[in-house]
């Protein structure tokens, strides 16, 4: 006979990537803070041309993204932990998980936008 | 525990309003909050001051006028208390993980210092925004 399968689609990988994920995004999110304060006060940017500058460099750029896409990681992990404790119909936890994705998504090709368009 | 606390003394259900929390579960559920905050409304916000900011000349400007009002002032406030609050909690967290204060007095000490770092980062980066 074959068991039931009682794995829930919006529950958790039952591992620990995600939890390792969620540190590995944080360090990476707070080095790029540092980084970015160090800019900030070398460069003192103050008007357009400044800034627009600084955000020209390369490699300020691919930093920010990466930041950035730890960001949506990081934000994906977290926000699934709140949902999974307090969202119990399964319907609606679903929705609202693939909503995030979604957004998370969107605001990732945003910023690309922002950055390279 | 249970001849200490009798039965008809023990609460009967959970009334956060009741129940003083620690310290640690303050920073915590703080942490949680700012968290989800930082998520909603804070990237969208993020990406549209980023987007002004890098435009053009004139979107900068406008940019500029906004942060001028006082009541963007306050909101940028909090989301700078917001963000230090969830990066020295998150960093208290990794301490943690790594078992580092694991003990109770010590875990309550660093989430005090958790709170006053970020209080006090936040205070001065308001004085720097005035």
């Amino acid at each position: 006979m074959v068991k039931p399968v009682n794995r829930i689609i919006t529950g958790a990988h039952y591992g620990l990537r995600d939890w390792l994920v969620q540190r590995v995004t944080a360090v990476i999110m707070a080095v790029y803070t540092g980084l970015l304060i160090v800019l900030v006060v070398v460069y003192q940017p103050e008007g357009y041309e400044e800034f627009k500058s600084l955000f020209s460099i390369q490699w300020v750029k691919i930093a920010s993204l990466l930041c950035f896409a730890g960001l949506c990681w990081h934000a994906w992990v977290g926000v699934r932990n709140v949902l999974m404790d307090y969202v119990h119909p399964m319907f609606i936890r679903l929705t609202l998980q693939v909503m995030c994705i979604v957004a998370l998504l969107g605001y990732l090709i945003w910023f690309l936008d922002i950055l390279w368009g | 525990m249970e001849t200490q606390y009798p039965g008809r003394r023990r609460p009967k259900y959970l009334n956060l309003f009741k129940i003083r929390e620690p310290l640690p579960a303050i920073v915590s559920i703080l942490h949680r909050i700012s968290g989800v905050l930082l998520f909603f409304p804070g990237i969208p916000l993020f990406l549209c001051g980023l987007q002004m900011m890098l435009e053009s000349p004139e979107s900068f400007a406008r940019l500029q006028s906004i942060l001028i009002h006082p009541l963007s002032r306050l909101f940028l406030l909090f989301a700078t208390w917001f963000f230090l609050h969830h990066l020295f909690a998150g960093i208290r967290h990794l301490g943690l993980d790594m078992h580092y204060g694991l003990q109770l007095q010590h875990a309550r000490l660093s989430s005090k210092l958790v709170l006053i770092f970020g209080a006090i980062l936040t205070v001065l980066a308001g004085i720097w925004l005035w």
